[in-house]
């Protein structure tokens, strides 16, 4: 993966530049020694790795305005980090950058309930919040897998969604506000606790903008009253198409199911020899959850049985307690942690419309077999968000470059069907080079606009996003 | 100018002389601006429906009453309620979907499924250069790049031409039910709607109108939405009785502020944290008011004139006068967020000419 070359004048300047930096944060919040820098070297995309220039952990919006400011001066490139779980490489450093790593910042700084929101400093984690307001009743509905990890302000950079995007959005659906750092020191506040924004959504434009806009280190963030209760069916079809008809059949008929999951045969057999779920061996599985009371979710789940027997499932399994809910999830969860334990994987994060589905997967399918190289795909289907993960051995030479242009070529083959790239990763790195499959270059040019009217000096997480090619003139300016 | 497809739209802008006003159905229009009008009606149709993918993407000048029809024929809706200003403003004709999403139009059910831009998956659209750019596309999951989706949506025509939309869209539900609270204040009112809005029951209106009673609603399926209103009664119990009213039709009069039809007057759209809302509403010296989204939105009768910001002074939300005479209709920004916006006009309408001075400038 082609970096900018890094800037000679910043790496001399390392001195000059971690002295300014050391003058502004305490002396823990500065980090360069070598071996220590190794600590921010990559993120969850371990394939590519570059020590920073140092890292900084600042503990407030003031020290974040202050080290941007040194920054923006001596003209570094700063890359904001969460919790370093981007699959994308959203927070692989470059040698000539500081990261600037939002993990300290972790507080909660106000609840409130009888206006429906949270306000969190950035770099608490995904799970926490909903942490802070559980027990009174409430939850924060963006659930990206990494949860437990990742942090809100990675979040809001990716516009992260999760298994249960189809019933509450995505996190621009649930972001009501933040303070943003611009990388001249700025402090700005955008939105707040109220609806509709004042003038132009920037909120819009800042969420999902991969930290090249400016650093959130604030965010209001809505939650919800927690359902009732909760309860996943699962099903299984011995083809794609009839499973993918099942689930454009279920939204047909009115029912909104949080989760609808889909598992093909190759991802189905591998959760089970690492989880031991007991899920029936066939061609495709469906895990559906609904919500609600108990009384509601009997309603709901009488009526998905009606479709889901319309299409002679090899298994409708029901679940008559917790325990028996947990273990239709339990394969599903694993699923990431089972493909690990096999082999290396590329995990891809294509959306494709609906209906193209079965298409879709038997195209993958051939794709897979003429490259030589597995392909278990699991993924959020009422929406369309794929995670086709590729099976590759990182240790036999060129493996990796055949999964990545078989990566691409799945990624090529989601737009080509009226789909997109990315539906919650991100683009960061990984994805890069393809944007030009997506977008038009006018396409292209308006969204740089965006980043010339917010960071000037294009310093911050410059070589994300889009093509090297596309971005140098702005960047060498 | 009437352009009939997307390549004469750009090519109307490109050779533009001086200033274009924007005008969809103008049914929902706020503010006033100079220029020649650019009407978009002729980019009209339906490129796209699914109904089992909850997908419609249509030219920016589609009449949505027919996209209404056409959704309501396969039990689907746009799920964030479109008002209709029609009778509130005094105008005729067809709203059109690009009307909708410029100005980011949404109903009571913004509560529980947020705004038009929370539904608006893909734009494309002719900046003031004339060139045509595409952003989002027909997919509800969607990361890949900036989401200039959300940034077009309220922007009022500022940054280009709307003349493609795609919406995810909803169900229709097989029932619905109106709670009303007939005798509350409008600070007992806005608790009762918090405590209904905090509760699991999936309330998804809220308003209180202030004489009339305040209205909660639910819908689903029909055994659902009885439960849920016997739990919300229960629930609701400190507020006093808790009528319960079939059918949801009282929501299309409080989505169109029809309290305020017939009277003279200003009319302002006031965004609030919504437990700030009645002493905001006792500092403003209106006529009237009308309380949605829980209180997070106050609609203000006001004599004609009426400086309302004076009034509100410094307010955690902002006030736009919909209804009313002379400049300033929409709020002005903070300082570094009106440069950025500033900035980002420069970039997407480098002469200006896109109903210019509407909005923050």
């Amino acid at each position: 993966m082609e970096m900018p070359v890094p800037d000679t004048m910043v790496l001399s300047a390392k001195a000059r530049i971690v002295a300014r930096l050391r003058t502004v944060l305490p002396a823990d919040a500065v980090i360069d020694d070598v071996a220590e820098t190794r600590a921010y070297e990559c993120d969850a995309l371990t394939a590519y790795r570059c020590p920073p220039l140092a890292a900084v952990l600042p503990r407030t919006t003031a020290e974040v305005s202050a080290v941007l400011r040194i920054c923006h001066e001596e003209s570094v490139p700063v890359v904001p980090r969460g919790s370093g779980t981007s699959l994308a490489g959203g927070a692989l450093p470059t040698a000539d950058c500081v990261i600037l790593g939002v993990a300290r910042m972790n507080g909660v700084i106000e609840t409130d309930y009888d206006n429906r929101y949270i306000r969190v400093q950035s770099g608490r984690t995904n799970l926490s919040v909903t942490g802070a307001v559980e027990s009174d009743g409430f939850f924060y509905a963006p659930d990206p897998s990494s949860q437990l990890a990742c942090a809100i302000a990675g979040n809001i950079a990716m516009n992260s969604g999760g298994a249960h995007c189809l019933k509450y959005g995505v996190t621009t659906n649930n972001l009501l506000g933040v303070t943003l750092v611009q990388m001249d020191g700025t402090v700005l506040e955008i939105g707040g606790p109220y609806m509709d924004p004042v003038g132009l959504d920037l909120l819009g434009v800042i969420c999902g903008s991969e930290g090249q806009l400016g650093v959130v280190t604030e965010a209001t963030l809505r939650i919800l009253p927690k359902p009732e209760g909760a309860r996943p069916v699962l099903v299984g079809f011995d083809s794609n198409e009839v499973a993918g008809q099942c689930v454009s059949d279920i939204i047909k008929a009115g029912v909104l199911p949080v989760a609808i999951e889909f598992m093909d045969r190759p991802c189905i057999r591998a959760c089970e020899a690492f989880a031991k779920a007991g899920y029936p061996d066939c061609e495709a599985l469906l895990i559906i959850e609904v919500e609600g009371s108990p009384a509601e979710i009997d309603e709901q789940l009488a009526l998905i049985k009606v479709i889901a027997l319309r299409h002679n499932p090899v298994e409708f399994r029901e679940a008559a307690d917790e325990d028996q809910a947990k273990r239709i999830w339990l394969g599903r969860k694993s699923a990431f942690g089972a493909m690990g334990q096999i082999n290396d994987y590329m995990c891809l994060d294509g959306t494709i419309p609906v209906s193209s589905l079965p298409y879709v997967l038997r195209r993958i399918g051939e794709m897979s077999k003429a490259v030589g190289l597995d392909v278990a795909n699991v993924f959020h289907a009422g929406d369309g968000n794929m995670h086709p993960l590729i099976l590759f051995d990182a240790n036999k030479p060129g493996d990796l470059e055949l999964c990545e242009a078989l990566g691409a070529d799945i990624l090529r083959l989601c737009v080509e069907v009226g789909g997109c790239l990315t539906g919650e990763h991100g683009v960061g790195i990984e994805k890069r080079d393809l944007m030009g499959v997506q977008f038009a270059p006018d396409d292209l040019e308006a969204q740089l606009w965006v980043k010339d009217v917010f960071d000037p000096k294009w310093l911050l997480n410059p070589a994300k996003v889009f093509p090297l090619s596309v971005t140098a003139s702005r960047r060498a300016a | 100018m009437q352009p009939t497809s997307e390549a004469e739209l750009a090519d109307f802008i490109r050779s533009a002389t001086g200033p274009l006003v924007v005008r969809g159905g103008g049914t929902r229009s706020v503010g006033a601006c100079r220029g020649a009008v650019l009407e978009t009606g002729g980019l009209s149709g339906v490129a796209l429906y699914e109904p089992g993918a909850l997908t419609l993407v249509a030219g920016a000048g589609t009449s949505l009453a027919e996209v209404e029809a056409l959704l309501a024929a396969e039990g689907q809706r746009l799920p964030f309620e479109v008002p209709d200003m029609r009778g509130l403003l005094g105008r005729t004709g067809d709203s059109t979907l690009g009307g909708v999403v410029a100005a980011n139009a949404s109903g009571p059910r913004r509560v529980q499924v947020g705004a038009c831009r929370d539904s608006l998956i893909g734009v494309r659209f002719v900046d003031g250069a004339g060139t045509v750019i595409k952003n989002g596309g027909r997919v509800m999951k969607n990361v890949t790049g900036y989401d200039l989706v959300k940034l077009m949506a309220g922007s009022w025509g500022t940054l280009g031409v709307l003349s493609e939309v795609s919406f995810k869209l909803l169900p229709v539900p097989e029932a619905g039910a109106t709670l009303i609270l007939p005798d509350l204040s409008d600070a007992q009112a806005v608790q009762a709607m918090a405590a209904a809005l905090g509760s699991p029951f999936e309330v998804n209106g809220a308003a209180h109108w202030p004489g009339q009673g305040t209205f909660l609603r639910i819908e689903g399926f029909t055994a659902s939405v009885a439960y849920r209103a016997a739990q919300l009664q229960r629930h609701l119990a400190a507020f006093g009785a808790v009528e319960l009213e079939p059918g949801t039709a009282r929501w299309a009069e409080i989505r169109d502020v029809v309290p305020f039809h017939a009277r003279a007057g200003d009319v302002w759209r006031v965004a609030v944290k919504p437990s700030d809302a009645p002493e905001l509403v006792a500092r403003m010296g209106a006529e009237a008011v009308l309380y949605d989204w829980g209180g997070g939105l106050i609609w203000a009768l006001t004599a004609p004139g009426s400086d309302l910001r004076a009034r509100l002074g410094v307010l955690v939300g902002h006030a736009t006068r919909i209804r009313g005479d002379g400049p300033g209709a929409f709020a002005p920004e903070p300082p570094g967020v009106a440069a950025l916006t500033q900035g980002l006009r420069a970039k997407f309408d480098p002469r200006g000419i896109l109903n210019s001075g509407l909005m923050g400038a």
